[in-house]
């Protein structure tokens, strides 16, 4: 019983943080450096979810993340599909943890 | 040819195989993320059903990975609820920015999908497929992205709890590296486009690592995204 409150509970707080934007936005009209402060969400968003994070994936490795970060950029540089740009992350991490750690 | 009325019956019907097909990157992502998720908390004394009751309701990786975690070490309810909040609390500006291409959906729509937002799902919607086409994006088309996101953590977390696929560590690893590798395939195009943005993203990222040394990171990703999208304001040029 407390596990199932515990997981209602969470549902909760994770769905009404997602949940505001859709019910209020609507209500607005955005000024034009809003709109441009939501248009750069996405952007600044990305670089806060990638760093420092994608070094703590293997919180002793870090050389890991960093190793398939690196590998995503140059892939991403030859403007690879993006499923080859994770796949090429994903054959990095692996190929190193199976000859080096 | 383009002109042709058959092609407008398979556009409608495209919008949602496109968004399937757009979403599978993350379904292949989150999958075995999630058997490792499912297995973990059926060793922290879930049973079944709760484990995937929890991946079928918040759909959160990260939180669902703490909270178990939490409910292992012996935490309260009301302390894995509490940090649960802080952790998801981004998605309130991800969600932002997705409403604001979700602006001619209904209501209901809009409040149906905002519960599919995720760091990946965002970035793919956002970033993915092209800035021409966030203004065309329709309702099925996100539905077929983000059930498909949805589908891969939810069965991924049935088979871990079942037991019935052990993945290894070392491939948990790779796969969590491998969406990174999303965000960095997904930011790349437009940042060598725009110096601006990748001028947004660098800062966001300095101002993170930055933060970091004073919060928790629930905390310091969403201060950095308001404070480096603040940016953005004065960088990005009128033609918006």
């Amino acid at each position: 019983m407390k596990v199932l409150l515990v997981v209602v509970g969470m549902a909760l707080v994770t769905y009404i943080p997602r949940l505001l934007p859709a019910l209020f936005m609507d209500r607005f009209h955005f000024s034009d450096w809003f709109q441009k402060w939501l248009q750069s969400i996405p952007y600044a968003a990305l670089g806060a979810l990638i760093f420092p994070g994608i070094l703590l994936v293997d919180k002793d490795q870090p050389l890991l993340g960093l190793a398939g970060g690196v590998i995503a950029f140059i892939l991403s540089l030859l403007r690879l599909h993006i499923t080859l740009v994770m796949a090429g992350s994903i054959l990095i991490v692996i190929l190193l943890q199976y000859f080096f750690v | 040819m383009e002109s042709k009325p058959p092609k407008i019956v398979f556009k409608s019907n495209s919008q949602l195989a496109q968004g399937i097909q757009a979403g599978l990157p993350i379904f292949l992502g989150y999958f075995p993320i999630a058997i490792a998720f499912g297995a973990l908390a059926v060793q922290a004394h879930l049973n079944w059903i709760e484990a995937v009751l929890m991946s079928l309701i918040v759909f959160a990786g990260a939180s669902q990975f703490v909270g178990v975690s939490m409910f292992l070490a012996g935490a309260g309810a009301a302390q894995i609820i509490a940090t649960t909040f802080f952790l998801n609390l981004r998605h309130l500006i991800m969600s932002l920015a997705v409403n604001d291409q979700m602006r001619h959906f209904s209501g209901g729509w809009k409040g149906f999908l905002s519960f599919f937002i995720t760091d990946e799902t965002f970035a793919l919607l956002t970033l993915g497929g092209g800035e021409d086409q966030l203004e065309s994006r329709t309702p099925s088309y996100m539905a077929g992205l983000m059930i498909t996101a949805y589908l891969g953590w939810v069965t991924g977390t049935a088979v871990g709890g079942l037991g019935a696929g052990f993945i290894p560590p070392e491939i948990t690893t790779a796969m969590t590296v491998g969406l990174y590798g999303l965000f960095i395939g997904l930011l790349v195009p437009p940042a060598r486009k725009s110096l601006s943005y990748a001028v947004i993203a660098i800062s966001s990222m300095i101002m993170n690592w930055a933060l970091g040394f004073f919060m928790d990171t629930g905390w310091s990703i969403v201060l950095s995204t308001i404070l480096a999208a603040v940016l953005g304001i004065i960088l990005i040029k009128e033609d918006v």
